[in-house]
């Protein structure tokens, strides 16, 4: 572990205290997870305290972790992580924060903190349906304009549920249930972790 | 007396000058735009889903795709992601081609940015001299990958061949005689290396010429002069990379700040702006052209000298190669394993970023340790640019919205991605 990262994570413990609910370094990469309860003051801080000074929040997206490693989740299912990156002190760090509610997912926009945060919460909403109050315009972004559902939930298909075309009689384009079945190539497969190791096989 | 209200226009999604399909609702006020509110996503194809139901080598040739004016700037991204989950080292060869390839997609990235942005605002002969320049690097991009654009070079552990030792020439035919074709087979005669140091030594020179015909006109800096400034603090807030951050006068570059491959052995400069307005983004563009091709020059002379593998000898990563494969048991299983099921990535997530033309371009990857990732997150660097739009044009005029739509250098295919 570099020197660096270490005085992340101790300047991070330092001004977090309790507030980091695990922290964790990996590939060169810290992450911390925080309650979202506490999501919203764990962020001013990152962004305020001169220590740490996350002065620009690069990228917000979120995730569905309902087949994770393709068994049932237990845990929460959505959540929205957060890439920072300081410019002043050349560091970056993951923030990791849960819904509370499966059923209707919802986090604090950080919005007043980041403006850069705008779009992509308005597309973790459009993607994921993950709720943002205090985001003052949180439309749809990515999908068309009517669009029902969200579509990178794992049980949404890939190849969605409505497909467009122009009908020649009533001389509009129309929506119509798809007609393509979803086709897997290659299967997905998670090996276990001895898979291959000639030694303990 | 009559009431007075604004007037709200549609701009694209077919304008123009709006690159691509952005539809803008602009609101007006005589000629002063009030309120802009951008409407993207009408070229949305779900990369992100896509990936997740491909392998990790299938989903690569998407990454061409997403910013489709440089290409292998996008894979890099992705292969570096990809390479830090597996934790695997690439031949230093294989990252001195890489390095030399990002730069060459910067100059095509800048050169197709300064035509275009010439074009939106009125300078129409700068289209046609950077169309020029960018065939000889697309012909690169042909000789190593085979495509002129969507290359598909860069893999996880490597790139996917050496350096080819010649190049397709041109062909004798009934419009051109063997005499008039004769000068342009002149630099294809050598290797690859030759035909891009010959390109090196003569760019400076038609770079100058570009820059005569903008940097004081007077007509270019009437469009571009205190047009769409941002200040530091705000391209901080607004989460700004790359040329757009520098021209705002911050001198942060990632291959200088948190360098990834080889830059950390190259000579270069970080050119800055001043006033961040557009003028300034386009001085640092040029510049940064100027750097890029030191850099590739730098990256020329190291490839000669030092020959070596290209790819990873990882046969849980790359394939092997055909000789082997066709006379080795081992190699022959490791060839089917990949071919059928591809790699298995262990568990864990990764997030790499490069400096991409554009600004930070970040491919964050989640694998749950299947063949296929859990979750892929595109940072497009464009992105984040297009959202600062309504705050860049509030009280400009109708014409000058072209300025700072070009000034952003924003590509649909990575702000939809």
């Amino acid at each position: 572990m570099s020197a660096k990262l270490e005085a992340l994570s101790h300047n991070l413990q330092k001004h977090l205290g309790d507030r980091v609910k695990s922290l964790k370094i990996a590939l060169g990469e810290v992450t911390i997870e925080v309650d979202a309860a506490d999501y919203l003051s764990v962020m001013q801080t990152l962004r305020d305290e001169p220590e740490l000074a996350f002065e620009e929040l690069i990228d917000l997206c979120g995730i569905d972790y309902s087949v994770y490693a393709n068994v049932p989740r237990e845990g929460k299912r959505f959540a929205a992580v957060s890439h920072l990156l300081s410019i002043a002190r050349n560091w970056r760090l993951r923030v990791r924060c849960f819904a509370p509610d499966d059923d209707f997912p919802s986090l604090p926009s950080v919005s007043s903190i980041w403006n850069s945060v705008n779009w992509f919460e308005r597309e973790a909403f459009d993607l994921f349906g993950i709720v943002f109050p205090g985001h003052e315009d949180l439309r749809r972004i990515l999908t068309d304009y009517g669009f029902v559902g969200h579509p990178f939930r794992k049980d949404f298909p890939i190849s969605g549920y409505v497909e467009m075309r122009y009908d020649p009689e009533q001389q509009r384009v129309t929506y119509q249930p798809v007609t393509i079945e979803p086709r897997e190539v290659t299967p997905r497969i998670v090996r276990e972790a001895t898979y291959g190791d000639v030694e303990n096989a | 007396m009559p009431e007075l209200r604004n007037f709200t226009l549609n701009f694209g999604p077919q304008h123009p000058a709006a690159h691509g399909v952005l539809r803008m609702v602009l609101e007006l006020d005589g000629e002063v735009v009030m309120r802009a509110d951008p409407h993207i996503g009408l070229l949305h194809r779900a990369t992100e889903k896509l990936a997740e139901n491909k392998t990790w080598i299938q989903s690569l040739p998407y990454m061409d795709r997403l910013d489709y004016v440089s290409m292998m700037c996008n894979e890099h991204a992705y292969c570096m992601a990809v390479e830090k989950l597996l934790q695997i080292e690439v031949p230093l060869r294989a990252q001195y081609i890489r390095v030399m390839f990002d730069e060459i997609t910067r100059i095509l990235n800048h050169l197709l940015w300064v035509g275009c942005h010439g074009l939106d605002v009125g300078a129409m002969t700068m289209v046609l001299y950077a169309f020029r320049e960018r065939e000889d690097l697309v012909d690169a991009y042909e000789a190593v990958s085979g495509a002129r654009m969507h290359a598909a070079y860069y893999r996880p552990g490597g790139v996917y061949r050496d350096l080819p030792d010649s190049l397709p020439q041109y062909q004798e035919s009934k419009w051109k005689s063997a005499a008039q074709i004769k000068p342009f087979n002149e630099a294809r005669s050598g290797s690859l290396l030759d035909f891009l140091d010959d390109f090196v030594s003569r760019f400076p020179k038609l770079l100058d010429e570009y820059e005569t015909l903008l940097t004081d006109n007077r007509i270019w800096k009437q469009r571009l002069v205190n047009v769409g400034i941002v200040s530091p603090e705000r391209a901080l807030q607004r989460g700004f990379s790359g040329p757009m951050l520098r021209g705002s006068g911050i001198a942060w570059d990632l291959r200088k700040k948190q360098p990834y491959e080889v830059y950390d052995r190259l000579d270069f400069d970080i050119p800055v702006g001043v006033t961040g307005d557009s003028y300034d983004r386009y001085l640092v563009r040029m510049e940064e052209m100027r750097q890029s091709n030191r850099i590739v020059k730098q990256c020329i002379d190291w490839l000669r000298q030092n020959p070596g593998p290209v790819m990873s000898d990882n046969h849980k990563v790359a394939p092997p190669d055909r000789e082997a494969m066709k006379s080795n048991m081992e190699e022959l299983i490791h060839h089917f394993k990949l071919c059928t099921e591809g790699i298995h990535v262990p568990e864990g997530e990764a997030y790499a970023a490069v400096e991409h033309p554009k600004g930070e371009f970040g491919i964050y990857l989640m694998s749950d340790g299947a063949n296929k990732p859990y979750r892929l997150k595109i940072r497009a660097p464009g992105y984040v640019h297009l959202s600062a739009m309504d705050e860049m044009v509030r009280g400009h005029m109708l014409a000058d919205v072209v300025t700072i739509i070009g000034s952003q250098d924003v590509v649909f295919g990575e702000i939809d991605r």
